[in-house]
C-alpha cells in the first residue's frame, strides 16, 4: 500500500486545491484522471484476483504480439514428426504429426483470438447494457418492444446461428467474426440486466431522483448504472470468455476457414490424429487446452477481483454487518 | 390480460424467428433450390428435367415453391410450419424432418435436463454455503475451484473425460445412447444403460457449468446479506435459518432463475458440439450433419424446433417471475416512467 500511495500525490493535494484558489486545468485533470480511472486501479490491484487475472491477460497480450517475434512462424518440418515436449530448445512444446512446433502455433493461433474477444465483448456488452437498462426502467412500450427484441436475439440458437452467418457473409477480418460470436449472446445479459433494473427503479433513491425532474438518461447513467456495473463488468469477461469458447468450437469443428492456426484446430487435429490412443500423443492435446483455459481463467480471475471496486458501499455495509447477521453463526 | 399480451409476444417472436431463419438459408450462397438441382441433374443426367419438377421437388423439401414470387413462398413457408409440417430430409431420403426431430428431441433433452438440474443444483447449494462462510478458508478454495472450472470449455472437458475415462481407463463408453442390441424399453437394464452412457457428456456440462452458478450464488447471497431488511429480521429475533432460506435464499434466487432458463438455450446451441465429440444421437448431432451436407431442410427444422424450446422456456420464466419476486408483480403493475 505505502508504496503504490506515493504515486498518487494528486489525491492528497486535492483539499488544499479546492478550497478557494482556481485549479489549473491540468491539475483538474490530474484530479479527474486519479478519481475515475488510478483509484479503483489501486483498489482492484490489491486483489489477488484482479492482480493474477492481469498478470495471465497481459501474458497473452504479450505473446500476442512480441511473441510474433521471438517465436518463428509455424510451418510443417520444422523439427522430427511428433516429438514429445523439453527435448529441444527450437521446439520447446514438441512437435505434431507434420512436424510444426506446437509453440509456434500456439503463438500465432493469440492475435486473432484476442481480436475477436475485443470486438466481441466490447460489442454485446454496450448492446446489453443500453438495451437492459432502458427496457427495465422505461418500462411500458419501450419495455415491450425492447423485450420482444430481446427474446428474438436470445431465442434464435446461437451456435448454429453462428455457423450460418459465417456461411452466408463469410467474414475474413476477427473483429468481425468477434461480432458474429456475440450476435446473440448480448441478449442473455440484456435480459439479467433488466430483472436487476426492475427491482432497482423502485429503491427509494430512484424515486427522489425521479420526483426532482431528473431526466431517464439521467437517472439511468447515474442511479441505475452504479448499481449493476460490478455485474456488468463481470458479463463483459464472460462474453469475452464467450467468444473464446465460441471460436475454438468452430475451429475445432472445422468451419472456420481463412485462418490457419488456432487452438481448435491444433485441439482437432490432436483428436483426429489419434494422439489420444497413447500417453505418448497426449502432450499435442493437453498444450491448446492450456491455451485455452488459461486464457479464459485470467478473464475469470479479473472480472472476480474487480467486483469489490464498484460496488464499495455494499461490501463495507457487509463488512461491518456481516459477523451478527450471519445465520450460522448464532 | 397479462398472459395474453405475454403469448401474443412470444408468437410474434417465433414468427420472427422463423422469417430471419427464411431470409438466412435464401441467403446463403447455392442455397436449397440449388442444391436440389444440382442433385436432381447429377441423378438423372440434364435431360429430362423440367424446371417445373425441379420447382415442385424443392417444395417438397423445404416447404416453398421457388418459382412464386418471395412473398408466397414466404407465406407458404410460414403457414406449412405453424402447421408442423416442416418438409422432407434431404440427406436422408425416405424420412421427413419431424421424423428425424421426434426421434433425436428426446436424446437431447434428457441430457439437457440432466445437466441443468445438476448444474443448478450443485452450484446454488455451493454458492450458499460460500456466501455463509465467506472469508474462510472453504470460501477461498471453493470459490478458486469454480472460477478455475467455469473458464474450462465444455468440450474440453469433454475431450479430456473422453481421454481419461473411456481410452485409458475404458470405465465408461465413448460414444453412443445405449449399447449395441439392447432392445429399447423402460426396462431397468435399459435406462440404467441409458444414464451409463449419459454420465460422460452430462458431467462434461456439470463440470464446467455449476462454477459459474455457485459464483453468481454467492454473489447474490452476500449483496442480500447486507441489506437493512436482513439486519432488522435480525434484530427482530428470526431465527438464522429461516433468514437463511426465506429471506436471503430468495432473494438471492431470483436473478438466478432467468439464468436457469437462458441457459437451456445455451445447452441446446452447445449440445451440436457436446454430441459430436459422445457420436450421440440428438438434435445436435443431426444439426451437424445437416450442415455439413447442406441439408436445409433438416437444418431449418432443428433450428425451428430448438427456437420453439427455448422460448417456451423463456415464457415459462416469464409468467412465474411474479410468483418468486411479488415485488415484480406480473408486469401489470409497472408503469412506465
Amino acid at each position: 500500500m505505502a508504496e503504490t500511495n506515493s504515486t498518487f500525490d494528486a489525491t492528497d493535494d486535492r483539499d488544499s486545491t479546492s478550497d478557494g484558489s482556481a485549479a489549473t486545468r491540468s491539475e483538474l485533470y490530474r484530479e479527474w484522471l486519479d478519481v475515475t480511472v488510478l483509484a479503483p486501479l489501486r483498489i482492484a490491484w490489491n486483489d489477488w484476483r484482479t492482480k493474477t487475472g492481469s498478470l495471465i491477460i497481459l501474458f497473452y497480450v504479450l505473446m500476442g504480439t512480441v511473441g510474433l517475434y521471438l517465436v518463428p512462424a509455424p510451418t510443417q518440418g520444422q523439427g522430427p514428426r511428433l516429438t514429445g515436449p523439453f527435448q529441444s530448445m527450437s521446439y520447446p512444446l514438441g512437435t505434431d504429426n507434420l512436424g510444426t512446433s506446437l509453440l509456434s502455433d500456439i503463438v500465432y493461433s493469440t492475435p486473432p483470438v484476442l481480436k475477436m474477444i475485443l470486438a466481441g465483448a466490447v460489442f454485446s456488452t454496450i448492446m446489453a447494457t443500453i438495451v437492459g437498462t432502458v427496457s427495465g426502467y422505461k418500462g411500458g412500450t419501450v419495455d415491450s418492444v425492447l423485450t420482444t427484441f430481446t427474446d428474438i436475439a436470445m431465442t434464435i440458437p446461437g451456435l448454429p446461428l453462428i455457423i450460418l452467418l459465417i456461411a452466408v457473409f463469410e467474414p475474413e477480418s476477427p473483429y468481425v467474426i468477434g461480432v458474429f460470436l456475440v450476435i446473440n449472446s448480448w441478449a442473455g445479459l440484456a435480459r439479467s440486466i433488466r430483472s436487476q433494473v426492475l427491482s432497482i427503479r423502485d429503491h427509494s433513491y430512484v424515486e427522489v431522483s425521479r420526483i426532482m425532474g431528473a431526466s431517464t438518461p439521467k437517472i439511468i447513467v447515474d442511479d441505475v448504472l452504479p448499481n449493476i456495473m460490478p455485474y456488468v463488468l463481470i458479463n463483459f469477461v464472460n462474453s469475452a470468455r464467450g467468444v473464446i469458447f465460441g471460436s475454438v468450437a468452430l475451429f475445432y469443428l472445422g468451419f472456420l476457414s481463412g485462418f490457419s492456426n488456432n487452438w481448435g484446430i491444433t485441439l482437432n487435429e490432436a483428436f483426429t490424429n489419434a494422439a489420444i490412443y497413447s500417453l505418448d500423443g497426449i502432450y499435442w492435446l493437453l498444450f491448446p487446452m492450456i491455451a485455452i483455459v488459461g486464457l479464459s481463467f485470467g478473464l475469470v480471475l479479473f472480472a472476480q477481483g474487480t467486483e469489490k471496486l464498484f460496488n464499495p458501499r455494499i461490501r463495507a455495509r457487509h463488512a461491518d454487518a456481516v459477523d451478527d447477521t450471519a445465520p450460522y453463526e448464532e | 390480460m397479462y398472459i395474453i399480451k405475454r403469448l401474443g409476444q412470444a408468437f410474434v417472436t417465433f414468427v420472427a424467428v422463423i422469417t430471419i431463419t427464411f431470409g438466412l438459408i435464401r441467403a446463403i450462397p447455392g442455397g436449397p433450390a440449388d442444391h436440389i438441382r444440382a442433385q436432381v441433374m447429377r441423378n438423372r443426367g440434364s435431360q429430362g428435367v423440367s424446371m417445373a419438377e425441379i420447382n415442385s421437388l424443392t417444395e417438397t423439401y423445404t416447404n416453398y415453391d421457388p418459382s412464386t414470387p418471395v412473398y408466397v413462398q414466404y407465406f407458404d413457408y410460414v403457414t406449412n410450419i405453424l402447421q408442423g409440417d416442416l418438409g422432407e430430409s434431404m440427406s436422408y431420403p425416405t424420412r421427413s424432418v419431424s421424423d428425424i426431430i421426434i426421434q433425436a428431441a428426446p436424446w437431447t433433452i434428457f441430457l439437457l435436463t440432466m445437466a441443468i438440474l445438476l448444474t443448478f443444483a450443485m452450484g446454488i447449494v455451493l454458492g450458499a454455503v460460500m456466501a455463509y462462510r465467506e472469508g474462510s478458508q472453504f470460501d477461498t478454495g471453493s470459490t478458486v475451484l469454480s472460477m478455475f472450472m467455469n473458464s474450462v470449455p465444455y468440450y474440453v472437458a469433454a475431450l479430456l473425460l473422453v481421454y481419461v475415462f473411456s481410452i485409458q481407463l475404458s470405465i465408461f463408453p465413448q460414444s453412443g445412447n445405449y449399447a449395441v442390441g439392447l432392445e429399447p424399453g423402460l426396462t431397468p437394464i435399459f435406462i440404467a444403460d441409458v444414464f451409463y452412457h449419459a454420465t460422460l457428456p452430462i458431467a462434461s456440462l456439470v463440470l464446467t457449468g455449476f462454477g459459474g452458478v455457485a459464483i453468481t450464488m454467492r454473489g447474490n447471497s452476500i449483496q442480500e446479506i447486507g441489506e437493512d431488511y436482513i439486519r432488522v429480521a435480525h434484530l427482530r429475533g428470526v431465527p438464522g435459518r429461516r433468514i437463511a432460506v426465506r429471506y436471503v435464499g430468495r432473494n438471492a434466487l431470483l436473478p438466478m432463475y432467468t439464468n436457469l432458463m437462458i441457459s437451456v438455450g445455451f445447452m441446446f446451441g452447445g449440445s451440436i458440439i457436446l454430441e459430436q465429440i459422445f457420436a450421440y444421437p440428438g438434435l445436435g448431432n443431426y444439426l451437424l450433419q445437416a450442415l455439413n451436407n447442406s441439408d436445409y431442410p433438416l437444418m431449418m427444422g432443428i433450428f425451428i424446433v430448438i427456437t420453439a424450446a427455448v422460448l417456451i422456456c423463456i415464457l415459462i420464466a416469464d409468467l412465474t417471475y411474479g410468483l418468486i419476486d411479488p415485488r415484480v408483480s406480473a408486469g401489470e403493475g409497472k408503469e412506465a416512467y
